[in-house]
């Protein structure tokens, strides 16, 4: 089976058949990372383009290992230190990336809608690492990896979302992927991080945490953006925790085998008690591990895709 | 008009045969290692792992190989290949693999299979065993233990099936 | 100049007159009309005419509409400052071409035109360059800055028709009540752009589902009510006369709708084509050609803004012709200006209205010309096609389908969200400022 797209940027636009190949694919190369040799020539030949206008270590990084160990050769172009400082346009940017003959281009901005921009004007195959508040597909993908592979299925399953939704691309690629696959989906915060609006997409929104990781199967909490709270998303981190951390009395809410998820980094203290971050029932490294497979999966499959 | 080449009986007589034959080969079945291709291989191997148990009385260890990440043809086919699952259980180095494939042809398969099992360890020897060797080989690959040869023509297809309990088991030419 | 268009299928509310007559032209101003009473006497006019020594130029608008040359009182022409977006010359080029042959332009320049220098800088360069005529509107703070009250007095002598920080909103409320107080002293026209800008702050496209899923920041329609709000409240303090520009929501119809009722006279409003013909999808695929302030908003909207235009909330159907370069139109959505270039559409997509029965053919010619030169005081000479007025008329194909290309227009704003549509009412004739302009 192929995917219908050459470029992976956004979850809405994926079918549940194309997630569910997407996260078998990713199953075969967790074999691959488990062994002496962590490679494969599969993509031997071709050249990644990691464009991070956004600074991550751990997205890049990921990505990075990813593409290495399908034998591609990477470039990372890092735009603090390049022309784009110096007022070169994205269109010029992309095109220039395009000439160093990149077979597929990583990128992330702070800019909704640019990995669509991207994807419109060259020909390579452009995987979204993020987009502004818009989308972050293969950090659902993993997420809905990790879900997999620690509770056997998506369908039916209970997973609570907690934090600020509303400029959280990874909550919104997990909704979207999420109630695709036949979960059901919760979303626990402050009515300034969830607008009403958002129980259009077929999920149950909760303000009070206690209420709303009753009997969940999956807690999955986000990083808080602490500028917000210049804003008026919210009075303080101390009023934060309070009403929407994760305690340990609160993961006694939900069921016994619940699993804790987040996508990184934390804010130990503000959204996550320190001690429930270290628990057992946390699968916070399992993610990051299984963002290698994923991402390998993702390369692997984009590339398969011809014009 | 799709023309049975081997039923039941010949199949079981073949797999018999080869077995013996490994046995024969390597004076024994210690420290050998049957790998089945996925996917026409996996059946296969299991089952000459259990007329070996039965020939010699112990365990043979079976894994099973995907090798779509080591095809040379990634970059023409229409169709992208299925990434499966890979699954050895025994440890590669200085042991005997023997790589286990429904169908020998040209013989690509292999060469993509033999790199992949290299990249798994450094076995002492890589020996292949297959149901049907049809020809037309495209580089130098020649199979250890073959069940049976059939010439074919470049526009043939030959089907093997051997799932599950074994009343299915044939080989169709078409 | 002498002109003799026969056949014309005259709609001109100002004379409330839909008929098939013969219009004189000479000088630059309507000279007569002869109404085709009976066949007879129209070619008996015919002869006369043709008896006469003066030579004169015919021509035969069969099968055509003639309306009165339409009256834009929302157009950005961006000289001086961002001639790289569109000059005097071109937008006035592209006017005509959507037979629009008045004209009046927003201050948002650079420099801002808040001095009767700037102001007579844009007249001057009208006499050299322009198409059509351009009537100035000035700043109504120094700068458009919000601060300040530019010299109203002195920018009204220089010829600014009407007064408006658009582009931008008067925050402060104090200084909007002092601006409509003051304007009382020549009767002057403030217009409102009407957007808070502390809800707006950021926002990129209409506030909704459509805009979190996207993950853009939105413009909630509160932000745009809260000021027409506060804007009437003002306007019955002061008795100034208010005309609230790009009217894009169904609050925003039914805070009118409400004035109105309550007999607040001298308000009036004005909406554009974009608002009563797409929504919020057109921004899907983050096009920036649909990226525009107010934003695209609902369905819901889109009727209200409709019944707004039917039932006579709505006076005006104004562009906001806000051209931008390419280069600037495809950067990031974020990054992208707001504006669409609407002169070269509006009569198509206006003349959709009339098609669909929200406006007659009547009120339409109406609301794009005749009331429009009312509230300017221009009625006189603008937006009519009575004797003694200016010459300023255009002649309408409505038969014939056509695509809208923007390669075809003469803005040098490319960006519309309207490429590939395909529309049916197109000049085929624009006369204006003793030219005639004949489109393919």
């Amino acid at each position: 089976m192929n995917l219908r797209s050459k470029d992976l940027i956004s979850i809405k636009d994926l079918s549940a058949e194309e997630i569910g190949h997407i996260l078998e694919t990713a199953a075969g190369f967790k074999d691959v990372l488990g062994r002496d040799i962590k490679k494969v020539p599969a993509l031997r030949g071709k050249t990644t383009v990691n464009l991070f206008y956004e600074p991550s270590t751990r997205t890049r990084t990921s990505f990075e290992v990813a593409a290495k160990r399908l034998s591609t050769d990477v470039i990372n172009i890092a735009t603090s230190t390049s022309s784009v400082v110096k007022g070169e346009t994205l269109l010029d940017t992309a095109k220039t990336v395009l000439a160093l003959g990149a077979d597929i281009v990583v990128i992330r901005h702070k800019c909704s809608g640019t990995p669509h921009f991207l994807a419109r004007n060259i020909d390579a195959s452009v995987v979204n690492a993020g987009d502004g508040t818009n989308e972050h597909p293969t950090q659902a993908l993993l997420d809905l990896f990790t879900m997999k592979e620690f509770k056997g299925g998506i369908q039916g399953l209970d997973v609570a979302i907690v934090g600020d939704i509303l400029h959280s691309r990874v909550a919104k690629s997990n909704i979207y992927a999420l109630t695709k696959l036949g979960a059901k989906v919760r979303l626990i915060g402050p009515p300034t991080f969830i607008p009403d609006c958002l129980k259009d997409l077929g999920v149950d929104i909760y303000t009070d945490m206690n209420a709303g990781l009753e009997g969940v199967d999956v807690i999955m909490m986000l990083r808080i953006q602490l500028e917000r709270q210049g804003k008026g998303f919210f009075p303080s981190t101390h009023e934060y925790f309070r009403n929407w951390g994760l305690t340990a009395a609160r993961v006694g809410r939900a069921k016994k085998d619940a699993i804790i998820m987040h996508p990184g980094p934390m804010n130990r203290g503000i959204e996550i008690a320190s001690e429930v971050a270290d628990s057992s029932r946390s699968v916070i490294l399992d993610q990051v591990t299984n963002g290698i497979a994923v991402r390998m999966a993702v390369l692997y499959l984009v590339s398969g895709v011809r014009g | 008009m799709p023309k049975e080449l081997l039923d039941k009986k010949d199949i079981e007589r073949a797999i018999t045969r080869m077995a013996h034959e490994i046995i024969e080969k390597n004076k024994g079945i210690r420290s050998i290692c049957l790998v089945g291709i996925q996917q026409g291989g996996v059946h296969l191997a299991n089952r000459l792992s259990a007329k070996l148990k039965e020939i010699e009385g112990s365990d043979i260890p079976v894994g099973i190989l995907d090798i779509s990440l080591y095809r040379d043809d990634l970059n023409v086919r229409k169709e992208q290949p299925v990434v499966r699952r890979t699954q050895v259980p025994c440890e590669i180095n200085d042991r005997k693999v023997v790589l286990v494939d429904d169908v020998l042809f040209t013989g690509r398969s292999i060469r993509a299979a033999m790199d992949a099992i290299i990249d798994l360890g450094r076995p002492s020897a890589i020996q292949l065993a297959v149901l049907v060797d049809r020809g037309h080989r495209e580089l130098p690959i020649k199979a250890d233990f073959v069940g049976k040869n059939i010439p074919t023509s470049m526009e043939e297809t030959v089907t093997v099936h051997l799932a599950g309990d074994g009343t299915e088991d044939r080989v169709v030419l078409e | 100049m002498r002109l003799l268009i026969t056949n014309c299928h005259i709609i001109d509310p100002s004379q409330d007159m839909d008929a098939l007559c013969d219009i004189l032209i000479e000088d630059r101003q309507i000279k007569e009309i002869h109404e085709h009473k009976t066949k007879g006497k129209a070619q008996k006019n015919n002869s006369e005419q043709k008896t006469s020594a003066r030579e004169q130029e015919i021509i035969d608008a069969k099968g055509m509409l003639v309306l009165p040359g339409l009256v834009d009182m929302h157009v950005h022409l961006r000289e001086p400052g961002f001639e790289y977006k569109e000059t005097i010359r071109t937008g006035t080029e592209a006017a005509v071409h959507g037979g629009i042959t008045s004209v009046c332009c927003m201050p948002n320049t650079n420099p801002v035109n808040d001095t009767p220098g700037i102001t007579e800088f844009i007249i001057r360069k009208t006499i050299q360059e322009g198409s059509c005529s351009v009537f100035p509107i000035g700043a109504i703070t120094k700068g458009q800055k919000g601060e300040e009250l530019a010299e109203l007095g002195m920018m009204h002598d220089a010829g600014c028709i009407a007064f408006s920080d658009d582009g931008r909103p008067v925050m402060d409320s104090l200084l909007m009540r002092r601006a409509l107080e003051y304007s009382r002293i020549r009767k002057m026209l403030i217009i409102s752009h009407a957007e808070d800008l502390a809800l707006a702050e950021g926002g990129v496209m209409n506030e909704g589902l459509l805009s979190i899923t996207m993950g853009l920041k939105g413009i909630p329609a509160q932000a745009e009510e809260i000021m027409i709000a506060r804007d009437i409240a003002l306007a019955e303090l002061t008795g100034g006369r208010l005309h609230i520009a790009h009217v894009s929501t169904a609050g925003s119809v039914e805070l009118l709708r409400t004035a109105r009722k309550r007999g607040i006279a001298e308000i009036t409003a004005e909406t554009c084509p974009h608002y009563f013909s797409i929504t919020e999808e057109a921004v899907s695929g983050y096009n920036g050609n649909a990226k525009v302030n107010p934003p695209l908003r609902t369905r819901k909207d889109v009727e209200a803004i409709r019944q707004g235009l039917h039932d006579g909330t709505i006076d005006v159907i104004a562009t906001d012709h806000a051209p931008h370069h390419k280069d600037e139109k495809s950067a990031e959505f974020d990054n992208a200006p707001s504006g669409i270039s609407g002169l070269e559409t509006s009569i198509g997509l206006s003349m959709r209205l009339v098609d669909d029965a929200v406006l007659t053919l009547k009120e339409l010619v109406g609301k794009m010309a005749c009331t429009p030169a009312r509230i300017l005081g221009l009625s006189d000479t603008k937006g009519t096609l009575r004797p003694g007025a200016d010459a300023d008329l255009v002649i309408l194909n409505t038969k014939k389908e056509y695509t809208v290309a923007a390669s075809d227009f003469r803005s040098k704003g490319k960006n519309t969200p309207f490429e590939g549509w395909t529309l049916k009412a197109r000049p085929a004739v624009t006369i204006a400022r003793g030219r005639i302009y004949t489109w393919e």
